[in-house]
């Protein structure tokens, strides 16, 4: 649990009452201007008009110039950043042709696979000439072609479980399976953080939705219990099913799930487990297997493993992963697996080329040092930030670290200074996380060197104190770091 | 018998009434004769007054213990997962062996392929193939991140560009999986207590964005606009009317039956009873209209009438992803809004870049589009003949929809037969058809068939196989099976 400092919680409040009150006086005199000098619309209204878009204008148009920003490269270690400019106060942001070389922290490169690589692009592009760029099919009628198959097998093996099934997106893959695994009468318990995917998919069932503590297996526990003695609610009927949904590495926390805690609950009750290992198949695990894999947790445990290739492999799409009988069902069953199309056929070859480098079968040891460098670059970038004050999130080994911000003026402050200085970083605020707990995230690369972080560093360590985050004294005195840095 | 019983009473109530009486039987109180009921009620009274002042009356709540509930929970045996697999979910579909153009290979052997949405025959097309090899070698494949956080590259805000001044409309937004177009842009506007009338014909994409949006759901009957007009008329004119908006949801070319909805009419109907219009217009961009623009040009409807239109770039355009359209507020409301933009790595750059490339290859050639026009016609009267199924899709429509005349009454079955004439086709004839397939949680209710993607790269001699084929394979495959 995030504790926040009472002063800062109260200024933070403080913050979003002026915004808000700021923005209502704007709208108030807006009203009166639009009552005296009426503008006719031309043609239907916008459907949007009618929701409410105060939060919109007043709050996110201030600051919209910290999010969305365009890239004219590939997402590497350093990308180029489009520069924009806007002429009515930050409404609208034009684009220009010039752009800034930046350092990313913002992308889910963990491995290195954005960009072209020496072995996956040229086979991508090969593919690509062989099968074209899309089926425009599904997968049951035109869309499997033999790189399908091979790419489902190739997934199977590399997470360790009977067999597998590929859509195009990560986010329907989540959408639509859980619907088809339950439906009424079952029971989801979902971590209360859980990635809009999955509670996308579990409000799509039908079933019951319960919601546990984040990452608190004695608060699942109690649920389970609580839910099992109860029953369905009215009937009191015992529950068909029960499915666990949890995540490898929650994004905007950059926790680990803790994994053996809650499969050994599920087990004890007998609830399935859904695991969605998005952020962190491919980017941890002593193999680049998954937190089963970093945790010691025997694949055959966990019911239905879920991931995405659009972060660790460089690609698109999403995978389900599980026994054979599952897999044929979801197959038969899956809206994804028949109604979209299939995977375009060089991501596939994407994937196929990155599993096999991580596995060392491409006939080098560039999967292996891939690996041990997002560990070791993780681990120190989340050692230094700790040192130098900050409130850094999540644990060890994990490449995402959320840093506190918490103050909302602190959100573009952060962003905007670290972009001046070439290091493109990410901000999060209401609604993405509760209001008072905004937050910048980093993640990191294998493709980082030691002295892209250790500039990285620098320019976040200049920027804290200058926007004033480091909410914990500093380990150690400037600098003595800064020499420690240099040495490194 | 009778009177025994009315004496029985009788004389049980006066006994009543004189045990009642006896205390004050014939008291007189400040003058007034109190007769025994008085009391009676009095004593009722009483007894209502004790009752309001308990609480209503709840069974005792003994939370379970400990042990009672660790009892429950090891009684308590959940449903397996997945139901028993049987025969039916075995099928495997045909692995292809190269690109699925107008012709594939499938085993080793070249075949026709009527089975993917190629409708413009631009699987393959040189140019796209150019500009996704150079945006593949600059950009690499993912883009590893969503739209806000870096995930946008240049090429997006191209190809949304290029997308708006090809249909015309203000602004356009790019969705990284067609599927997934739908279900995020109606949950995007509509919410909780607002009305969507839907057409029940509606793909699964459309079905779960209705679900997801937590709105009340009318359907109207699949392409009837008497019935459209009746739930218009029915919720706009009760007493009470609801509060909340209420929109209409089409498919310009439905997925599941090949037909076309008459936008002329509807957009009467939506003018009158003031209702936005959500439009997939998945299977008739690049194919309706003289160049290509979708329903609107064929029908010759300005585009602005309506509201959204949605696409995906995974069929005529050969690419992958979706897009939605419509003015500039609506689409900046979903940069914001639409879960499945803002929660999803956005669409790989390449795929992009095929995009742009694919609306320039079909405003460079809009004959593709007579051709694929011609071809259809071609078809159909090829396969008009068939005695055995029915073409219920529309004329202009690219998919080629055979419904059985004589359905078993089983859509299972049904199924099964259409699965076995696929496969024969395929098997001895080399033409590569598709059946239609539910999902279990597809809630369309209309009749399965067989369904043939038409594309502008099929020849003529592709189409008489087809026809042929089926002449040679239908009626056998539903002889053996009566
Ligand atoms: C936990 C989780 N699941 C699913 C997704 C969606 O994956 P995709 O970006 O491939 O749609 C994400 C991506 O942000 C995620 O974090």
């Amino acid at each position: 649990m995030i504790t926040i400092p009472y002063l800062t919680a109260l200024t933070t409040y403080f913050s979003y009452g002026l915004l808000f009150a700021y923005g209502k006086i704007r709208d108030f005199s807006r009203s009166i201007i639009d009552r005296l000098f009426p503008s006719s619309v031309k043609g239907s209204a916008p459907m949007s008009l009618v929701n409410d878009d105060f939060y919109i204008r007043r709050l996110y148009n201030r600051i919209q110039d910290c999010f969305g920003r365009p890239i004219s490269s590939a997402p590497d270690a350093w990308f180029d950043v489009v520069v924009r400019y806007s002429n009515d106060n930050n409404k609208t942001l034009k684009r220009t042709d010039k752009v800034k070389r930046c350092l990313n922290l913002g992308s889910y490169n963990y491995l290195g696979f954005a960009a072209a690589d020496e072995y996956c692009t040229p086979r991508a592009i090969e593919s690509l000439q062989r099968f074209s760029a899309s089926t425009c099919s599904p997968c049951v009628d035109g869309g499997t072609t033999t790189l399908h198959s091979e790419l489902e097998e190739c997934v199977a093996k590399f997470v360790g479980k009977p067999a597998a099934l590929v859509t195009g997106m990560g986010y329907a893959t989540n959408s639509a399976i859980i619907p088809v695994l339950i439906g009424k009468g079952g029971l989801i318990i979902s971590d209360s953080l859980n990635h809009c995917s999955i509670i996308n998919g579990a409000r799509g069932s039908g079933a019951t939705v319960c919601v546990f503590q984040h990452n608190t297996p004695s608060e699942l526990e109690k649920v389970l219990r609580e839910q099992i003695a109860g029953g369905q609610p009215r009937t009191h009927r015992p529950w068909k099913k029960i499915i666990v949904l949890v995540e490898g590495i929650y994004s905007m926390e950059g926790e680990l799930c803790k994994l053996p805690e809650i499969v050994a609950i599920c087990k004890k009750y007998k609830a399935y487990i859904y695991l969605d290992e998005a952020h962190s198949i491919g980017a941890v695990g002593k193999t680049g297997r998954g937190v089963c894999e970093l945790l010691d947790v025997d694949t055959a445990d966990v019911d239905v493993m879920m991931g995405t290739f659009t972060k660790s492999f460089g690609s698109c799409g999403g995978y389900i992963a599980g026994s054979k009988e599952l897999i044929q069902y979801l197959k038969y069953a899956c809206p994804a697996h028949l109604y979209g199309t299939s995977i375009s056929p060089p991501a596939a070859q994407q994937i196929v080329c990155a599993i096999k480098v991580l596995l060392g079968e491409d006939g080098s040891n560039r999967g292996a040092q891939k690996l041990a460098r997002i560990r070791e670059n993780s681990n120190f970038f989340r050692s230094e930030l700790q040192k130098m004050g900050f409130e850094v999130l999540g644990d060890n080994d994990s490449p995402v670290m959320p840093i506190m911000l918490y103050n909302p003026s602190k959100i573009p402050a952060f962003s905007r200074q670290c972009l001046k200085q070439n290091v493109a970083v990410v901000v999060v605020g209401f609604p993405a996380t509760p209001l008072l707990l905004a937050r910048a995230r980093i993640c990191i690369s294998a493709s980082h060197s030691r002295e892209d972080l250790i500039r990285a560093l620098k320019v976040i360590s200049n920027v804290g104190d200058l926007v004033g985050i480091k909410y914990f004294p500093a380990e150690q005195k400037e600098h003595q770091e800064d020499g420690a840095l240099e040495q490194d | 018998m009778e009177t025994a019983v009315t004496s029985m009473l009788r004389t049980s109530v006066d006994w009543v009434s004189s045990a009642f009486d006896a205390p004050f039987a014939g008291a007189v109180v400040f003058g007034v004769q109190i007769g025994g009921h008085l009391f009676v009620e009095g004593l009722l009274f009483v007894v209502i007054l004790y009752l309001l002042t308990q609480k209503s009356y709840a069974p005792p709540k003994k939370p379970l213990t400990d042990n009672e509930i660790d009892e429950v929970c090891n009684d308590w045996t959940p449903e397996p997962l997945i139901p028993a697999i049987t025969e039916e979910m075995q099928r495997e579909p045909p692995k292809l062996e190269n690109a699925a153009g107008s012709h594939t290979i499938i085993n080793g052997k070249e075949v026709v392929n009527f089975a993917s949405a190629n409708y413009l025959g631009l699987i393959g097309h040189e140019k796209l193939l150019d500009s996704c090899t150079s945006a593949l070698k600059k950009y690499g494949v993912g883009s590893c991140g969503p739209r806000g956080f870096y995930g946008t590259i240049d090429v997006h805000l191209d190809c949304e560009s290029r997308i708006a001044k090809f249909l015309g409309t203000p602004d356009s937004i790019l969705y990284s999986y067609g599927l997934s177009t739908m279900f995020s842009v109606i949950p995007a506007f509509c919410k909780k207590g607002d009305t969507i009338i839907v057409d029940e014909g509606v793909h699964w994409g459309i079905q779960n964005g209705l679900h997801l949006s937590k709105s009340n759901i009318e359907y109207f009957k699949h392409n009837d606009m008497n019935s459209l007009e009746s739930i218009l008329e029915k919720i706009t004119s009760k007493k009470k009317r609801k509060k909340g908006g209420r929109y209409i949801v089409i498919e310009a070319v439905y997925q599941n039956s090949g037909q076309v909805a008459p936008l002329n009419e509807i957009i009467k109907l939506k003018e009158k009873y003031m209702c936005p219009l959500l439009m997939d217009e998945s299977n008739s961009f690049g194919v309706l209209g003289e160049f290509g623009r979708g329903l609107t040009e064929h029908c010759g409807v300005p585009v602005e009438k309506i509201d959204i239109i949605t696409g995906a770039m995974g069929h005529a355009l050969a690419a992958e992803g979706g897009f939605c359209t419509g003015n500039l507020r609506d689409i900046e409301h979903q940069r914001l809004s639409s879960s499945g933009y803002v929660f999803s790595a956005s669409l790989p750059p390449y795929l992009a870049a095929a995009a742009i490339s694919a609306i320039d290859v079909l405003q460079e050639n809009p004959e593709l589009i007579k051709k694929l026009k011609e071809n259809v016609a071609h078809l159909r009267e090829g396969l008009s003949d068939l005695q055995e199924f029915e073409i219920v899709s529309h004329p202009d429509s690219p998919i080629v929809f055979l419904k059985l005349a004589n359905s078993t009454g089983c859509s299972e079955k049904d199924m099964q037969l259409l699965g076995d004439i696929v496969d024969q086709l395929l098997e001895k004839h080399d033409v590569f058809v598709v059946s239609s397939k539910r999902s279990t949680v597809d809630k369309c209710p209309l009749p399965v068939g067989i369904r043939l993607f038409v594309s502008a790269g099929h020849s003529k001699s592709d189409l008489m196989k087809v026809c042929q084929a089926m002449k040679i394979v239908v009626p056998s495959v539903l002889e053996n099976n009566c």
